[in-house]
């Protein structure tokens, strides 16, 4: 096991409000993570620093040691919240523009996951149903070999059919030496999946275990211990 | 099919699942298991649970690694019998306990389940 994720006393801000705040986070590879908190707590904004899309105000990221930058960006998949691809392209297309922007993406997969799922490449990205549109963007972000998979909110929005379509492929494409993180509020569709969860508030992590030791010791599962704690 | 309560480590329900298995059969004596990704894939969790509740099937001897081949299900019918006996007797207990929670006496117990057999049996 290698440590994919770094961060020193991480910190940003927006004006004034901080949005993460003195952050101190390791995470190993081989694991899935469930990233947790309200909204506003900086599930996204981590998300888009490790993804090296927003620059902190100060403290330090490392990325399987690599600070962030052109190197980093190679070693992470992202999967944004709000669909970043251009929706006039066929589905062919976007598995041609991962290839060309991406050393480490396998058409391979991807062909094959888009043929599972039977899917048309000739079909512009606009043309299918938001739940097809999130299992395109899913397979072409888990197609790549990263070290570090970012996935914000992957399977909201979703039908319940669709969001275990959603969670099977990330298990069966994660590999040993990657990190999943994935951002969501759908905590009991995800509790099964992920091995470790981060509780986020207000910017910090306040809690960091896993899923078997919440429900080893305090006999609730996450959604119960999530409910609790940020009960307003 | 694999069902998990929310209220309890998912390792501890997959163990108690594949041992079912191993007793009623659906994993025969001698028989490959299929792989941690096999599993995790069938049952939606973390390959790494699954992992933990095969180590932890080895160490108690329903399971057996046998390197670069897999994993296989004990071919001692005693053990499997063993775990069978312990299973039940887990059951029992709850019962038992429900029963007596009930305020029934021992003999009501089994007055009960015996009525409840020959009722069945007809």
């Amino acid at each position: 096991m290698s440590v994919n994720l770094n961060t020193v006393a991480l910190t940003k801000r927006y004006g004034s409000e901080t949005a993460i705040d003195n952050l101190n986070l390791s995470l190993e590879s081989g694991q899935i993570v469930g990233l947790l908190g309200p909204n506003g707590s900086g599930k996204t904004t981590l998300i888009k620093m490790i993804s090296g899309l927003l620059t902190p105000n100060s403290g330090e990221i490392l990325v399987a040691d690599k600070k962030i930058g052109k190197e980093s960006k190679a070693l992470v998949s992202y999967l944004p919240e709000r669909c970043a691809l251009p929706d006039w392209m066929k589905i062919g297309e976007l598995v041609t523009m991962y290839k060309d922007f991406f050393n480490d993406f396998d058409e391979n997969r991807a062909y094959a996951m888009l043929k599972d799922l039977d899917l048309d490449l000739k079909k512009t990205f606009k043309a299918l149903s938001k739940g097809n549109r999130e299992k395109v963007q899913l397979i072409l972000c888990m197609s790549r070999n990263a070290k570090i998979y970012c996935l914000d909110e992957p399977i909201g929005g979703v039908d319940p059919a669709a969001r275990d379509y959603i969670l099977r492929t990330i298990l069966q494409n994660y590999c040993e030496d990657s990190t999943v993180i994935i951002s969501t509020h759908l905590i009991r569709d995800i509790e099964g999946v992920i091995d470790r969860v981060l509780f986020l508030k207000k910017g910090q992590v306040i809690l960091n275990t896993t899923v078997d030791e919440i429900r080893e010791e305090k006999k609730m599962s996450v959604d119960a211990l999530f409910r609790e704690v940020f009960a307003c | 099919m694999w069902e998990f309560t929310n209220d309890r480590p998912i390792y501890l329900q997959l163990i108690e699942q594949i041992k079912l298995r191993v007793i009623n059969g659906t994993y025969k004596p001698g028989d490959k298991v299929p792989s941690v990704r096999e599993i995790a894939m069938e049952a939606g969790v973390n390959p790494n649970t699954v992992q933990r509740a095969f180590l932890e099937l080895e160490r108690s001897g329903i399971l057996s690694t046998q390197r670069t081949l897999g994993r296989f299900v004990t071919d001692k019918e005693t053990d499997i019998q063993n775990n069978r006996d312990d299973m039940a007797k887990e059951q029992v207990e709850i019962f038992v306990g429900k029963m007596k929670e009930l305020g029934l006496s021992g003999e009501d117990v089994i007055r009960l389940v015996q009525a409840y057999l020959n009722e069945e049996g007809k």
